[in-house]
This record gives structure tokens, sequence and C-alpha cells, in this order.
């Protein structure tokens, strides 16, 4: 998952760079050693509890969790909670007040099958306004908090706000953390743009979401994503569709397609089994098609997959909870629940962006 | 179809003047009604950029109650608490001399919107707020303080970030990244949090969080622009829209002119068999392709004025009012398309009758030109009737009306009236010549004068319209200009004027009476009540201080001072007087703590450019009926020979007092000063444009009629005459015509700027222009119009003085 990839070149670059780097491709972008910003390599392990917390010398990093919940009526709703952090310069670890390069983005949803949400929030590092500690963890902006509520990591305590949403969530583990691609390392293109990446798809929610007046209890399972990176995407890449799927009997499953513009889009993604087994599905295994195009925000977007992976017996159709979930923030991008049947079925996420 | 637009063209081709005159006229009213549009229509948008981050006054913040105690902690543990609050640092640096305001933000928590335009083509908010970081600065900015783009310039507080252009800023700001400014001004703590009014307040109040070192002001609707800057706008809007009619004029000159010279080839093509309907599409068709052409030659010119105006009206509207417009005028699809339809919809209005004359023409009717027939008389005393009528509604609209609808319908009333009035009025002037006219040649001068009016009677008119509009706005402009800076004399008579921070108060007071150089201390207070259902500020000035000599007053009693200092007496702004109807010597309750404090109206005063009420006391009174009220800043008189600079640098060095909380007096009336130069400027040459366009009314007017004229100066010719005695005769007529407008123009005019100061002035902002009368203008006025009517009228001349004698012998041979 590469998403906040694009949001930190947006914000990151000035704008004639942003111009130069749409047409020169955005894998151009101090994505090489010797950038001044850490490197990601196939060797580096990733280590708990020092990785809940920040990398501030790679380029970007994200603490992103989605959560597929039901009412006590059964209705069916998505919050999402998005804590984003970049470097707009290497070397700006050592920075501290306000001349930190780090700023750190959050991004808040709420969606329901006819309501969709969102929220947004900005902070420079080095104030307090925003950050993130690995031990015990707590990560947050302004009011926006995602924290261990006792020593360990779990259970923990997640909130947020926006205009006319509100929500205050328990989420307690059930299952390991897995490691996404070979071992967190995942690559992003043939030509080797990479991430660190590590996921936590077992967790329980329960707690309150306020959607205007209204106060619903919920339950429900979250997915985490821990993603840090100094790789952009590669020259190219417009975009990307990006799917955590809860199938049954405690598999997951986590797929993504980077579409490129002069063809040879570049599929991949992990199979999780029950007890925590990450296996990574190699480009050519998985297959992803659009079945059904809606307008959004005055593009055509689509809304339903068909997604296939022969090899593990799955083809499934997903269809969104509400096919309007754009966050419509200063990088706008759709993110919402689905769900899906046909050989599994489930609940899940969607993400596309660059569209 | 086809044949009957060659055949009509064929008409502009053998009449290039006409043609001209049509074009032009159009032309030119519509560059001046888009120009005025265009220029309104850009400061008034950018008001609101431009008070976005500059008027912090317009959002509700949070200050410190002394300065150092807004640290940052406060402000995170505020966001943290969910207040969507945003941190500023303010500051000035010098740059190449020239003093700036610097103003640190932090973009990320900015209140929506109020930078993103700042960021169009400049800097990425990544460049902006990170080392080595950016400066943004509006071009006249950058242009005013010697800057360049790209570079990195100094400044008394060291190298400023690279500058970068943000055309949506607002002029004389700088802009830079908090953390730049923090480390320029070398501060640790911060000046204000905006409160972004967007955002929905939480349930911890800001007081739970910030404990005792905030305080909230509240948005100040004081600063109203929009409100203060109308005054302007509707200036310059009445004057676009007399040009616009002045080009009306021109073209239903032209156009009425053209159509009788084509009565025969109308006739002709009737004639030949086509239907008045065909026929009148046809004129349409041509006229709606002239009026696109040249209401598209008038746009470009438009923008042309616009652009050459905007950078004084600018400077008019940041001096006058403090409102920024930044000086780059952006084309807005609306303005030209709001130009086309003026341009279409004149070029209807000026050709209705001719069309309406097409239309009904019977097929075998002679081909009389119009202007020839004998019914002069009765047309001109039912112009006059009319015009008699629309001036008794002015006055009536005054007597009867109220508000400012009837402000403008006495006005228009008033211009239209006097407008038909003019040549019955001419008429009549010439007829009384003609009776004490002694010699043939002068008795036949004028009865051609008085014969011509029919044809020059519209652009006379539009020159009418032009002179006294020009009138009754320069009028307006200067007396608003005598009124103001003595006004603004009289009230700054402080030297320096000083806003400390609450708590240095106090020690401020004590600084400034150990002074030597400091001859006068005089602090003011302030506090606010409900009068009348409105909040109106009660100032408290030192009764026994220079004040009672130099404050001025609209009207006061004898003993206002003393009655006021015994706590007995108010005085009231001629606004708040007007709102509560009240008179010298009536009673004024105002509502204080412990109970209503009963003071008489000792006096009247003028409070320019303030919407609001006041009422002044004294101030010790004020404080014993508001205890505990705070100082609202000292003004000081320096003693003879002090200097100012040296006392502004020491309350600085002593007392940190910003650019806000200092005023240098002397600076404050020399920039006034200057602004009203620019108002100046944009009035000048406003007036010389649609001078010129009444210029161009009466050239055309007398280049078309030269031709028609020949059968009337051939048998003058024959009797004797040189040519050149001929064209000297015309061309004193035309001087003649318009000198007697130019006159008949003043009281117009005068009445034009009475209506403006004492009643649309009133009504709209509830203050009066005491009206000032300037006859040095009008003298020049008169002297411009005079070479404007020579001028218009020295091509006909010369062609009449050159006319081949056998042109002239022609006409006898053709005489109808």
């Amino acid at each position: 998952m590469i998403r906040a990839l694009f949001l930190a070149l947006v914000l990151a670059v000035p704008a004639a760079a942003q111009q130069a780097d749409v047409s020169d491709g955005l894998g151009m972008m101090a994505s090489d050693p010797g950038s001044g910003y850490h490197e990601v390599l196939p060797e580096t392990p990733i280590a708990f509890p020092a990785d809940h917390g920040p990398h501030p010398g790679f380029r970007i990093e994200w603490w992103y969790i989605t959560a597929n919940l039901e009412d006590e009526a059964g209705e069916a709703l998505g919050i999402q909670w998005t804590l984003f952090r970049f470097a707009t310069r290497p070397g700006g670890e050592m920075a501290a007040g306000w001349a930190t390069p780090q700023i750190w983005m959050g991004h808040a949803a709420v969606t329901t099958a006819d309501i969709h949400l969102a929220a947004e929030r900005f902070a420079r590092g080095g104030i307090g306004q925003a950050g993130a500690v690995a031990e015990p963890f707590r990560a947050w902006i302004d009011e926006w908090r995602m924290e261990s509520l006792g020593t360990a990591y779990a259970p923990l305590r997640l909130t947020s706000s926006g205009d006319g949403f509100s929500y205050d969530l328990e989420l307690t583990e059930e299952g390991p953390w897995v490691l996404q691609g070979e071992r967190g390392y995942s690559v992003k293109s043939e030509r080797g743009q990479a991430s660190h990446y590590t996921s936590q798809p077992y967790f329980k929610v329960r707690g309150e979401v306020e959607i205007g007046t209204r106060a619903l209890q919920v339950s429900g399972r979250a997915w985490m994503d821990r993603e840090w990176s100094s790789q952009p995407l590669a020259e190219g890449q417009t975009g990307w569709d990006w799917f955590s799927l809860h199938l049954p009997k405690g598999e997951k499953l986590m797929l993504y397609r980077l579409r490129d513009e002069r063809g040879g889009d570049y599929l991949t993604g992990n199979w999780i089994t029950a007890p925590g087994q990450s296996e990574r599905l190699a480009p050519g295994t998985v297959a992803m098609e659009p079945i059904r195009w809606v307008d959004v925000a005055g593009l055509e977007m689509p809304v339903a997959w068909q997604v296939e992976i022969p090899a593990r017996g799955l083809s499934i159709r997903t269809e969104p909870l509400n096919a309007q979930a754009w966050n419509a923030l200063s990088t706008s991008y759709w993110e919402g629940p689905v769900r899906f049947d046909g050989t599994h079925r489930g609940v899940g996420y969607l993400e596309m962006t660059g569209y | 179809m086809r044949a009957a637009f060659a055949a009509l063209a064929s008409h502009w081709r053998a009449k290039p003047l006409q043609a001209a005159a049509v074009v032009v006229g159009l032309m030119l009213a519509t560059a001046l009604w888009s120009g005025i549009q265009a220029l309104n229509g850009e400061a008034r948008s950018s008001y609101a950029e431009a008070a976005a981050i500059l008027d912090g006054d317009r959002l509700d913040r949070l200050e410190p109650i002394a300065e150092g105690r807004l640290t940052l902690e406060i402000y995170v543990a505020l966001r943290r608490a969910g207040w969507a609050v945003s941190p500023v640092i303010e500051g000035r640096v010098t740059v190449g001399g020239r003093s700036a305001r610097l103003i640190g933000v932090d973009p990320l928590t900015l209140p929506n919107g109020r930078l993103t335009g700042a960021f169009d083509g400049g800097p990425g908010i990544g460049a902006f707020s990170a080392p080595p970081w950016s400066m943004l600065a509006a071009p006249e900015t950058i242009e005013d303080l010697g800057l360049r783009v790209g570079e990195r310039a100094s400044s008394d507080r060291g190298p400023l970030p690279e500058t970068a252009v943000a055309r949506a800023l607002a002029p004389g700001v700088l802009v830079v990244d908090i953390g730049a400014a923090e480390a320029l001004l070398g501060r640790t703590s911060l000046d204000a949090l905006l409160i972004d009014p967007e955002a929905p307040r939480p349930d911890t109040g800001w007081a739970e969080v910030a404990g005792e070192a905030l305080r909230l002001v509240e948005a100040d609707d004081e600063s109203d622009l929009e409100r203060l800057t109308k005054s302007f706008h509707l200036n310059l809007t009445a004057f676009g829209v007399l040009s616009f009619c002045v080009g009306l004029f021109i073209t239903h000159a032209a156009v009425g002119l053209a159509f009788e010279q084509r009565l025969g080839t109308l006739r002709t093509l009737r004639a030949c068999g086509m239907s008045a309907r065909s026929l009148t599409v046809v004129l349409l068709g041509e006229l709606v392709l002239v009026a696109l052409f040249a209401g598209a030659l008038g746009l470009i010119a438009g923008y042309g004025i616009a652009a050459a105006l905007l950078p004084d009206v600018a400077a008019t509207l940041a001096g006058l009012y403090g409102a920024e417009v930044p000086g780059a005028l952006t084309l807005r699809p609306e303005w030209w398309l709001a130009g086309l339809c003026m341009s279409l919809g004149g070029a209807l209005v000026a050709a209705g009758h001719t069309l309406a004359l097409a239309w009904g023409m019977p097929v075998l009717a002679s081909a009389r030109p119009e202007a020839w027939h004998g019914a002069q008389q009765r047309s001109l005393r039912l112009q006059a009737g009319f015009g008699f009528l629309a001036l008794v509604l002015a006055g009536l609209a005054i007597v009867l009306g109220g508000g400012l609808t009837a402000g403008f319908v006495s006005m228009a009333s008033l211009m239209i009236g006097a407008t038909l009035l003019l040549p019955p009025v001419l008429a009549g002037a010439l007829s009384a010549a003609q009776r004490v006219a002694r010699g043939p040649v002068v008795e036949w001068v004028i009865a051609d004068a008085r014969q011509q009016i029919s044809g020059l009677g519209l652009a006379l008119m539009a020159l009418l319209l032009a002179l006294s509009t020009n009138i009754g706005v320069g009028t307006m402009v200067e007396s608003f200009r005598a009124t103001f800076t003595t006004w603004l004399d009289q009230r700054l008579f402080a030297d320096v004027y000083v806003d400390p921070a609450p708590e240095q108060t106090a020690r401020f007071r004590d600084w400034a009476e150990d002074r030597d150089d400091v001859a006068e201390t005089l602090e003011t207070v302030r506090t606010q009540a409900i009068l009348g259902g409105v909040s109106v500020a009660v100032v408290g000035r030192p009764a026994g201080s220079s004040y009672r000599t130099e404050w001025p007053f609209l009207a006061a009693k004898d003993d206002a001072w003393d009655r006021i200092a015994a706590g007995e007496g108010a005085i009231v702004s001629e606004q708040l007087a007007r709102r509560l109807g009240l008179a010298l010597g009536d009673p004024l309750d105002l509502p204080a703590p412990e109970g209503a404090w009963t003071l008489e109206t000792v006096a009247i005063y003028a409070d320019y450019g303030n919407p609001k009420g006041e009422v002044g006391v004294d101030r010790e009174r004020l404080t014993g009926r508001w205890p505990g009220t705070a100082s609202d800043g000292f003004g000081l008189r320096l003693a003879p020979g002090a200097s100012s600079d040296a006392v502004m640098r020491d309350v600085e060095a002593a007392f940190g007092a910003g650019p806000d909380a200092l005023i240098d007096n002397a600076a404050l009336k020399v920039f006034s000063h200057r602004v009203f130069e620019r108002t100046f400027a944009v009035t000048a040459m406003l007036n010389v444009l649609t001078l010129a366009i009444a210029g161009a009314a009466l050239f055309a007017s007398l280049a078309t009629l030269a031709d028609r004229r020949l059968a009337q100066v051939a048998p003058l010719w024959a009797m004797g005459l040189t040519r050149r005695r001929l064209a000297v005769l015309d061309l004193a007529k035309t001087a003649a015509l318009a000198t007697l407008t130019a006159v008949l123009a003043i009281p117009l005019g005068l009445a034009v700027a009475w209506l403006l100061v004492a009643v649309v002035n009133v009504e709209a902002f509830g203050w009066r222009l005491p009206l000032h009368i300037f006859p040095g203008q009008w003298a020049a006025l008169m002297a411009l119009t005079l070479g404007v009517a020579l001028l218009a009228g020295a091509l006909p001349a010369l062609r009449l003085a050159r006319m081949a004698p056998a042109r002239l012998v022609k006409i006898f041979a053709e005489e109808r």
C-alpha cells in the first residue's frame, strides 16, 4: 500500500517541481540512495515495539485504520482513521520546533449506506501538536488519538471527530501482526520501488459512533496498516486500487493494483491464513477487473470489482456499502467499506486514488 | 437580403466619418462602463481575500493578556482539546530603508482557505513552511520594497527568506511561515491565535485549557470594508453610467442621421418589393453587428482604462479605508459579457426610434430630411415641457421621498430634465440674442445657430451631461478632500499615538509623564453601551486638556467642555446624532452599570468613515461610572523641537510596542495627503475621458451636419462672404454654443454635487459632507470645453474653408 506517497508529493514539493514531476515521472523524486532519506532494504527486519513508533529518517509513513462495523440494528457502517507523516526534506529528524521538516496529516471518515463524512487535520511535527510514540504506544493529531489503554500495545483507544461525526472506539487484538510483501519488504513496481509494510488485520472493535445527533453503539473488526518508505511510485504509475478483505474462517486478503499509464499494471498482495501466516501473491497470480462504474464527484469511478486468485480458488465480486465514499479533502480519493460474495463472502475496505 | 445589406453598407463606405461616429460612440461608452465595472468588481472581490490574513480583526482571536503569556504549550494544549486555532506572530522589518509588516502564519492550521490563494503559482506549502522557507508578497509590495523574486533580501533583522509572488495577498505585507517569523523576530511566544469560524467549538472552553493567560477578542465588524468603500464605488459607478449615457447620445445622433440620409435608399428598397419586416430585420442585423464590433473594441479599451487606474484606485481604497486591493487585474468573463450586453442594449435604445420609423415608413413618402421639418418650434416646446416635468419630479423626490432611492431618482430626474431643457434654453437664449443683434451677418449667424440646435442638440446634451457630471463629482471629491484633511489635522492633533499592552498602561503613563520632550499626555478610555438598540462606543477623553482647544465640532454649545468636565454633557458623533435624532441640548441617557447617566448633548462632531456611533464624555467621569474601564491608548503632544522619531524609538525599546500600537502622526498625515492625490488622479482621468466622449459626439454631429448645411452656406458665399470667413463664423458659432452649454452645466453640476453630498451620502453613510465650491475647477473645465469644441469644429470648418467653389455652385443646381 502506497497511499500517502501521492499526498506527500503534492504537499511537500514546490509547485514548479510538482509540474516537472508529473511529466518526468514520480519515480525520479528523491528515491535514489544518497538522497539523504533512509533506504528501504529487504534485509531490514521489522521489530516491535520500536516500529510502532515513527521513522523520521524515512520520507513518508502512516498509521492507517479501517473498520467494518455494525450498529445494534445490524446496519453496516465503516470508519477510517489515518495519520500520515512526511518529511519535506531529509536529515530533518534532528530539527525541533517550527523549523522541523516533519508534517503530519490526519484523515478520518465515517461511511454508512447513505452518508459519507470526512475530516482532515494538518500539524507541524516538533511542537507536540501531532506525533507518535512507540511505547507506551500513542499517535495523535489535535484531539484525534490512537493510544494504548495500558502498558501493552493493545487494547487501544481510537477517537476522532469532524463536522457532523465523531467516534470513540476500543480495539483489541485477536491475532498477531503480519508482515506484508516478503517479510515486511513490499515491492511496488518491477523497477524495485518498495516500502516496509506490516499490518494488524485482527482487531476486534467496540464503541460508539455519533453521526449528526444519532449515537450508535457499534461493534465489528478493524485492520491497521503500518507502512514507511522513502521511495514514491515508479515512473508512469498514476494511482492505485487497494483492498483489505476479511475472508471467512479468519483468513485475510490484502491486494492492490498500481495503475501504469503505459500499460502493465502492477498487481500483487498477500494471503494471510487464520493463524497469521502471510504469503505474497506474486504479480501474475492475481486478477482485478472493474465491473461497474459510477459517477463520483464528477469522476467515473469503478466501485464494483471482480477479483480472481485461481491458485487460491478465490473468485469474488465486491460491492460498495456506499458508492459515494469520496474523501473530498485536500487530496481527494475514494475510501469506503465493501462487501463481497462468490467463492468467499465477507466485508472489507477499498481505496482508489489517482482518478 | 444580401443586396439590401450591400445597399445599406455602401452608405457607411461613402460616409466613413459617420460610421466612425457610431463605432466610436458605442466603443467609448462600453469602454468606460466596463472599465469602471472591472475596477469595482476587482476591488470588491479582493476584499475577502485581503481581509483574510491582514484583517485578523475579522476572526475571533485569542490574545495574551500580557506579552509572552501565549506560549507554544498553550497553543498545542488548545489544539489537542479540539480548538481549531491557528497561531500568528507579527512584527516589522525594514527592507531597503522601508518598513514592512511581517506576518508569520502556520499554513497547516490557518482557517480554511485563508492562504490557499496565495500559493497559486508560488511555492508549495512544503517549501513555504520548512527551512530555508520562502516569503510571500504581493507584486506591488515586491516593487515597493525593491525585492527580487527568487532572491533573499536583507533586512534589519537579517536575511529574509526567498521572495515569491502571491497575487492574492494584500499589499504591504510580507507573509512567512511562523517558524521563519520566530527566527527573524527573535520571538519565543505567539501574538495571537485565530479561531476558525467554520470549525465547531469543543465542549471544553478555551479558558479551561489556557487558564488566565488569554483573552478573547471578538471579531470586529467595525472594519466592514465593503460598507465603508461603498461610497467610493458608488461614485465610480455613477460615473460609469453617465459616461455610458453620453456614449448613447453619440450613437443615437449618428444612427439617426444615418437613417435620415439613407431614407432614399430605404425607400428604394421598399419600392423594389422589400417588406417593412425584412427591412427592419436587415437594419437590426446591421446594428447588432456594429454593436458587437464596437462593444468588443470598447471592452479592450475598458480593460486598458481599468488596468491604468487600478493602482490608483487600490491606493485610494487602502488609504481611505484600509481596504487592500491587489493592483493586478484579472479578466472576468462576467464583465466581458455585461459589457457586450450594454453595448448591444445601448445601440438598440439609441436606434429604437429609427427602427420604428423604418418599420412604419410609407413606401411612397418623399425623402424629406427630418432635421428640415418645420415642426422644430413645436418639438422644442414639447421637450421643454418634459424637461420641466422631470425637474419637478426631481424636487418632489427630495421633498416627499426619503432614502437612497429617492436620492437617486432625484438625481436621475434632474439630469434628464436639465438635459431635455438644454435645446429649448439654448434656443431661447439665441432668440434673445437675435433681438439685440445688429447687422445681417450676425443676425444670420444667430438664426443659423438656432436652426442648428436640432442637429447639434444631442451632442450638446451629451456635453452638458459630461460637464455637469465632472463638476458634480469633482466638487464632491474636492469637498471630501478639504473636509477630510482639515478634520484629520484637527482630530489627530497629538504627535505620536501609542497603544501599549494592557499590563503596561500604568508604567507607560509614568514613563510619559517623566519625559521632558512630552509636553502633554492624552489618555483615552473606551467602553461600550447599548443606545437605541445598537452597541455604541463610549469614549472618555480628558476634558481639561488640549482637547478643549483642538477638538473640532460640527456644532457645539459655548460651554460644551465645561459641561463635559462637570459630567453633565456629552458629545455625540454625527452618525449617532442622525440615527437617534439628537440635536444640541437634547438629553441622552447612558446605561452605566450603576444606573442611567443622564447627559445633555452639548456638541456634535464629525466621525467620518466610522459607521458606528460614538459618544464622548470626560475620562474621569467615565471611569467613575464604569469602574475598571481599560485604557484605549495615549496621544503624546511633544514639546516644541522634540523629535517624534526619537520618542517612538524609545517607546519601542522600553515597551516593545509593535507597529500597530505606535503611530507617527506626521507620517499618517503625509500618507493621507498622498492618498488624496491619487484619488485625484482617478477623478482627473475620468474627467478627461468623459469630456473626450462628449467632444467626439460634438465632432460627429458637426461633421455629419457639415454637408447638409451647404445649402444654407452656399447662398451666403454667393452673396460675397469668403469661405474662410464662413468657416470662422462656423467655428465661432460652435464655440459659443459649447460655452453656453458649459455655463449651464455649472448650476447643474452643483446641484448634482449637492445631491451627492447632502442626500446620497447621508442616506448611505449617515454623515454629510460640507459642500465646498471650487470656481477654479470650473474655469479649467470651461477652458477645456472650449478647446474640445474648437477641436471638434476644426475639421468641418477647415473643409468648408477649402471647399472647391464648384461644389458650392453645384448646390444651386441641385436645390431641392
